[in-house]
């Protein structure tokens, strides 16, 4: 008797969970109603045969339930009933898959109009690729994938040199324009997912999948990655900003070319030396640092690294915080820098310096050397197991490094006070990343294991700051 | 081969009388069903202790440092292989399977008792390679229980090097045993039943183990082949699954593979594997529900003719675990109306489960609360099943919470409801003492009420677009707050219902020494193991004689009989015949 | 995908032909006594004979279903473009041959068997099982030939596949090998022939099929 209230109370919580639930579909933002459609029509179909088969089983148990001196009827089969139980049954499969296949019909015609771009997943973020004036997307192939070339172009294609190329997890795009979206992955296997527009489809390595969409709503919604990709999975977010023709035709032309990212700029370790002469005063002549001035080391850390630092100082995107006052100092000293030339030829100069032992603290550290290097295991994914940095991760050099420093700014981007700005794409994972030491000592242990690091690995080292150019 | 079968001929010297051969190298389908079943609920265990770290991970993110990433999708994967092979698979086809057929279908053990034995060392062996991955360098696999290439072999996967490599060698021995175990259940469904024993007299749990043996002989096979590749891509460097890609920034000697194919291959074996867990499942329920509702089963033909078609479609839907994996999209119609066809004969099975109940004289013991339980979660997971197949509704909740619900409620929570029946059911016969029924139904209402308030709310976290296989939300725009209490009551259900199973442990154990003695057949069944001589059986099950069938395995409440039931094996008396006859017409 | 579906879809066919054969459709509440059993009734005999022939036959039928998924995996990974055809070395014919003179001795041995002729189930079965070594060293060989040549396994999926296939067969031939180095010592060691004819049969089958599985798997390696 109990299991037949229950079922009954169970079915009623069932439904009024389901109609008092604040979680449901979030509101659409694409042309795909009709997917919302055919759940719709689902949710009544089989809310139906759910609260009329289990009220039904709940009646049975109530009045079929065991009594003195009862027994069972003897019925071996009923052919009539089940010809009609299996005749509806059909129906109502039909009445569900007919409207579902109708839409998925749709879904398979790609409108020939449609204008297309390219999403480019990989280990963990997102790029973006149009093609350019002429309608074509260049080649591309993994052979030719560098620092100079993430996207991975044939160099030598003429189709691909006006293709416009957006190295950002954030990408643009037009409201109420057909969009034939092409995937594709570098590594391993992704899923460019919007919530709000409902279809996806995965990236797969090796071949260029597609659906279609047309944006219906303008706003920014955020991109999640929705296959699993590895132990950043989680962390592999974009945006996308839906705007009017007109805005995202404007922002498109302020992407960078193919053959523009191609241009040899005119950095020059010569006129980065010129510039140096600032930092030494803090960060030494050789680049290795000096914890008394609480300035870190810089030699053996790669070019992109630097010159996206220098960047986010000069911006704003690091060393804004008034808790962060050596931020903040290098904040000011990074406007010393005149222009995006003098950043290039400064990074390029101290990318170009050569390795130096860091200047130790006097600080001991006495971490718990096996348990960071369990930890350790999840920096290493991106930063290499030997800390040596890995450029398509945009990962910086861990190993040899200021380890007080190290320290340091796993605490800042632990308290929100770097890699919370929300252009600081790797800031961010950063942060979530620093999240998991979250007891006093893991840190400590973390940068006890890193210093065992033997940083001077040929091989490795290569990988960290030759560029593949 | 030269094994000598004990299932035609009754040898004394054949029992074994050492400690170590009767428990330990025993090769009496009994003992080797319990092994089976004891191992199966150890290694469980270990995978529900991992789910409960996976949801402390959840409701309190960056609140423990040894849940980190790596370790978070190590779980994630231990827990899915474990429970859906190493725990499912082995205890519904290992155990129950290899108790009951030979009982039910009135032989004196398997054909090849020394392949059985072989088939469960293999398996403990496989078992132990997979835990030993725990200990390996780096740790288990973490890519997710699909394995799914490229990134299951590559740096930024945990366990992409020694984890993998355990996985697929525990998996492959596992097929090997898998295989040893099935040739003995078919071969014995198949050629040792009992004089009057045919096909359509057996018990439907022995329809469901037959059909859902010879499924994974046949789907097996293509988990051995996709690991085997994989393997080779590993370790030898070829290019089955791998592209021309890049890892780490490097460019891989891999070039020209297919990670697609590997989906096909793996999934061509993973959807009938989720009949060869439900087919048992269905079984087993159906007869429970008809011996404690004392009725027959209604419809038993259509049930065995809705096993057949299940098996044999099961076999032509594999791709609806693809329709977003990038495959060519006109898949998707066949795939969507393959899936949606196989609905049918299993909403007939659900259907005359609740025929029997009506009419029936229901005895709410704790083996039909959990028959029921089933009936009631499995009608929800087998619904949001029909969301999942229609290829459109799948496209926005593929790889949602909303899958992760579906699953659990239908492959996940319903098997293991008819599991604890099951184990409640046939308790009396392995042991011969009864389980403390206070203590069952308590078990059973905090499992089913607290399990079902873990899976119902997933769904609806994935309706809003919360992806699967997360460590961490973070923030998005459209999760609003409340999501993340709804997170934490999920994981206050499920570290309850986690604890709640010490009360089935400590009943299965208290109730082997203290229990009452149950008597040869507690529950009045009709079928041949409730009519053995000794309980528990002896070795050799019968003895002097094998028991003769007269009768279908349902003949409950049959109208001029003084008794609600008519075992199998008694025959029928010539002055009754006639009237019976025509009671039956 | 096609051909296992094929398969799988035929193996289930059959599967359930059968099932309408044992009375499917049966109205078994309505039957009683022992004599509706299409076994013969009430005299109804379990023979362990029959028992191991049907186990062989269904374990024939997995193996078949395990190397029909990887034909299709080879079908379907040879439409991917980087498939450079192996030229298979004349090797392959060699054994070919001694697989069937092992299948062909294996056949005399099962008739020296069933007639009492025990020279001729001697000398049948060990050379059925010395010319299945013979194989095995010649696939061997055909292995050193092609890897001596630069086909190395990763070096084209044709050349992995090669490897893979041959490699599987001769484990499911040394599997085969365990069981007739059993029955061979027994008949060696004088052991009546009744109680190794079941062994020897048993054998036979085993080593007719594999013989059949191998002309498919060269025909298949000869033509792509």
């Amino acid at each position: 008797m109990a299991i037949a209230i229950a079922l009954i109370v169970l079915v009623l919580v069932t439904v009024l969970f389901h109609i008092f639930s604040p979680w449901w579909l979030t509101p659409i933002a694409s042309n795909w109603g009709m997917i919302d459609g055919t759940i719709d029509l689902t949710v009544w179909v089989t809310g139906f045969v759910f609260v009329a088969v289990n009220l039904f089983l709940a009646y049975a148990i109530i009045r079929y339930r065991h009594k003195q001196g009862a027994k069972a009827h003897y019925e071996p089969e009923n052919k009539k009933l089940e010809i009609w139980l299996t005749a509806i049954t059909t129906i109502g499969i039909m009445a569900l898959l007919a409207p579902g296949l109708f839409v998925w019909a749709k879904f398979v015609a790609m409108p020939e109009d449609a204008m297309e771009f390219e999403v480019v997943g990989q280990q963990w973020e997102w790029s973006y690729r149009f093609p350019g004036e002429d309608g074509v997307f260049g080649a591309v192939a993994a052979r030719f994938y560098s620092g100079a070339n993430p996207f991975g172009l044939d160099p030598d294609d003429p189709a691909g040199q006006d293709d416009r190329l957006v190295a950002s997890n954030e990408v643009t795009l037009p409201v109420n324009v057909p969009l034939k979206v092409l995937n594709r992955s570098k590594d391993v296997l992704h899923n460019f997912a919007v919530p709000q527009f409902r279809v996806k489809m995965d990236m797969v390595p090796g071949m260029v999948t597609s659906y279609w969409i047309t944006p219906t709503r303008t706003g920014t919604f955020d991109v999640l990655c929705m296959e699993l990709c590895g132990i950043g999975h989680y962390l592999m977010r974009g945006r996308v900003v839906v705007a009017p023709e007109a805005d995202f035709n404007q922002w498109l032309g302020e992407q960078p070319t193919f053959a523009q990212t191609q241009e040899q700029t005119t950095a020059s370790a010569a006129a980065g030396e010129q510039h140096y002469v600032t930092c030494a005063a803090c960060h030494g002549a050789q680049g290795e640092g000096n914890p008394q001035m609480n300035s870190p080391k810089i030699a053996g850390l790669d070019q992109s690294y630097i010159e996206r630092q220098l960047h986010h100082f000069r911006s704003g995107v690091r060393g804004a915080s008034p808790e962060d006052t050596f931020g903040q100092q290098m904040a000011g000293m990074s406007n010393v820098l005149p222009d995006d030339d003098a950043i290039a030829s400064v990074a390029t100069y101290i990318a170009s310096l050569p390795d130096v032992p860091a200047i130790a603290a006097d600080t001991e550290n006495e971490g718990n050397i096996s348990r960071g290097k369990k930890l350790y295991q999840n920096c290493a994914v991106c930063h290499g197991d030997n800390g040596q940095g890995i450029w398509t991760m945009h990962a910086p050099r861990l190993a040899g490094m200021s380890s007080w420093y190290l320290s340091t700014q796993l605490e800042h981007f632990r308290s929100g006070i770097r890699g919370t700005h929300k252009t600081d794409q790797y800031g961010q994972q950063m942060v979530a990343m620093a999240n998991i030491l979250n007891d006093s000592k893991a840190i400590g242990d973390v940068i006890a294991y890193i210093d065992t690091l033997d940083q001077g690995q040929e091989d490795s080292s290569d990988t960290a700051t030759g560029r593949g150019n | 081969m030269e094994q000598v079968a004990i299932a035609d001929q009754h040898d004394e010297h054949h029992e074994p009388t050492s400690f170590i051969t009767r428990y330990i190298w025993s090769q009496d389908h009994k003992v080797i069903a319990v092994q089976y079943g004891l191992t199966a609920i150890a290694v469980g265990l270990i995978a529900l202790v991992l789910s409960g770290m996976m949801r402390l991970q959840l409701a309190y993110p960056e609140s423990f440092t040894f849940i980190n990433p790596i370790a978070y999708y190590q779980f994630v994967t231990m827990h899915g292989m474990i429970m859906v092979i190493y725990l499912l698979t082995a205890l519904l086809l290992g155990g129950f399977g290899n108790y009951l057929i030979p009982l039910m279908i009135g032989a004196r053990d398997m054909v090849f008792p020394y392949l059985n034995m072989l088939s469960y060392w293999f398996y403990l062996v496989s078992v132990l390679v997979l835990v030993s991955s725990f200990f390996a360098p780096g740790g288990p696999t973490g890519a997710g229980w699909t394995l799914y290439p490229p990134q299951a072999i590559l740096p930024g996967t945990a366990g992409f090097d020694w984890g993998i490599l355990l996985m697929l060698i525990s998996l492959a021995i596992f097929i090997v045993a898998f295989t040893m175990g099935g040739l003995n259940y078919v071969t014995t469904i198949l050629q040792a039943r009992t004089q009057g024993m045919t096909l359509m007299r057996m018990p439907l749990t022995v329809w469901g183990i037959f059909v859902a043996t010879i499924l994974g002989l046949l789907a097996f096979p293509a988990l051995f082949v996709s690991a085997l590749m994989m393997l080779l891509d590993h370790v030898v460097g070829t290019s089955f699954f791998m592209p021309a890609l890049l890892s780490q920034g490097q460019l891989t000697d891999h070039e020209g593979g297919s990670p697609i194919l590997f989906q096909h291959l793996f999934w061509f074996f993973g959807h009938p594997e989720v009949y060869i867990v439900a087919l048992p499942a269905f079984g087993i329920v159906s007869d429970l529900i008809s011996t404690h509702a004392r009725k027959n089963i209604f419809g038993y033909r259509m049930m065995v003719w809705a096993i057949l078609a299940i098996g044999v479609l099961s076999f032509i839907v594999w791709a609806h675990h693809m329709y977003v994996s990038g495959m060519h999209p006109w898949f998707g119609f066949f795939f969507a109306v393959t899936t949606l066809i196989i609905a049918v004969p299993t909403a007939i099975k659900v259907y005359n489960w609740v025929l029997t109940l009506w009419r029936g004289n229901i005895h709410l013991t704790v083996p039909m609360l959990f028959a029921i339980g089933f009936i009631f979660t499995f009608i929800n997971g087998g619904l949001t099943g029909l969301w999942l197949g229609n290829v459109v509704v799948d496209v926005p909740l593929s790889d949602t919470y909303f899958v992760v619900g579906h699953f659990h409620m239908v492959m996940g929570l319903s098997p293991v409801l008819v599991i604890f029946g099951a184990i409640y059911h046939w308790y009396p016969k392995i042991t011969g003492r009864m389980f403390n029924d206070t203590l069952g139904k308590l078990h059973f209402w905090l499992t089913f009420v607290g399990a079902y308030s873990i899976f119902l709310p997933m769904h609806y976290l994935g309706m809003l677009g919360i992806p699967r296989r997360y460590f961490a939300n973070l923030t998005t725009d459209f999760i609003p707050e409340s999501a993340q209490d709804m997170n934490i009551g999920i994981t206050a259900a499920a570290i309850f219902v986690g604890l709640v199973q010490i009360l089935f442990l400590i009943n299965m154990v208290w109730s082997l020494r203290h229990g009452k003695p149950a008597g040869g057949n507690p529950w009045g069944a009709t079928t041949l193991e409730w009519q053995t001589p000794q309980t528990p059986p002896a070795h050799g099950n019968w003895g002097p004689t094998l028991p003769v069938v007269h009768r279908w395995a349902y003949d409950y409440s049959v109208p001029g009989t003084a008794e609600d039931f008519t075992p199998q094996n008694v025959p029928v008396s010539p002055g009754h015949d006639t009237e019976d006859e025509e009671a039956r017409t | 995908m096609n051909i296992i579906v094929l398969f799988m879809v035929s193996v289930m066919a059959v599967f359930v032909w059968w099932m309408v054969l044992q009375r499917v459709t049966a109205k078994t509440w309505l039957e009683q006594g022992v004599a509706i059993d299409p076994r013969a009734g009430a005299d109804f005999q379990y023979s362990h004979r029959v028992a191991s022939k049907v186990a062989l036959w269904v374990f024939m039928v997995v193996i078949t279903a395990l190397f029909l998924l990887f034909v299709t995996a080879y079908h379907m990974r040879m439409h991917l473009g980087d498939w450079r055809p192996l030229a298979l070395p004349g090797t392959l014919w060699v054994s070919s041959a001694l697989l069937l003179l092992a299948s062909i001795a294996l056949q005399a041995a099962r008739h020296g068997a069933s007639n009492n002729r025990r020279s001729l189930l001697l000398t049948g079965f060990i050379l059925g099982g010395v010319f299945a070594l013979a194989f095995l060293a010649a696939q061997w060989w055909a292995w050193q030939q092609l890897s001596a040549a630069g086909f190395l396994v990763a070096s084209n999926p044709a050349n992995s596949f090669f490897y893979l296939l041959t490699g599987l067969h001769a484990v499911h031939l040394l599997g085969g090998l365990l069981v007739w180095s059993k029955t061979a010592g027994k008949i060696a060691g004088g052991a009546p022939v009744a109680s190794v004819r079941l062994s020897v049969e048993l054998c036979s089958v085993y080593w007719h099929y594999l013989f059949l599985l191998w002309l498919g798997l060269f025909a298949l390696l000869l033509n792509t």
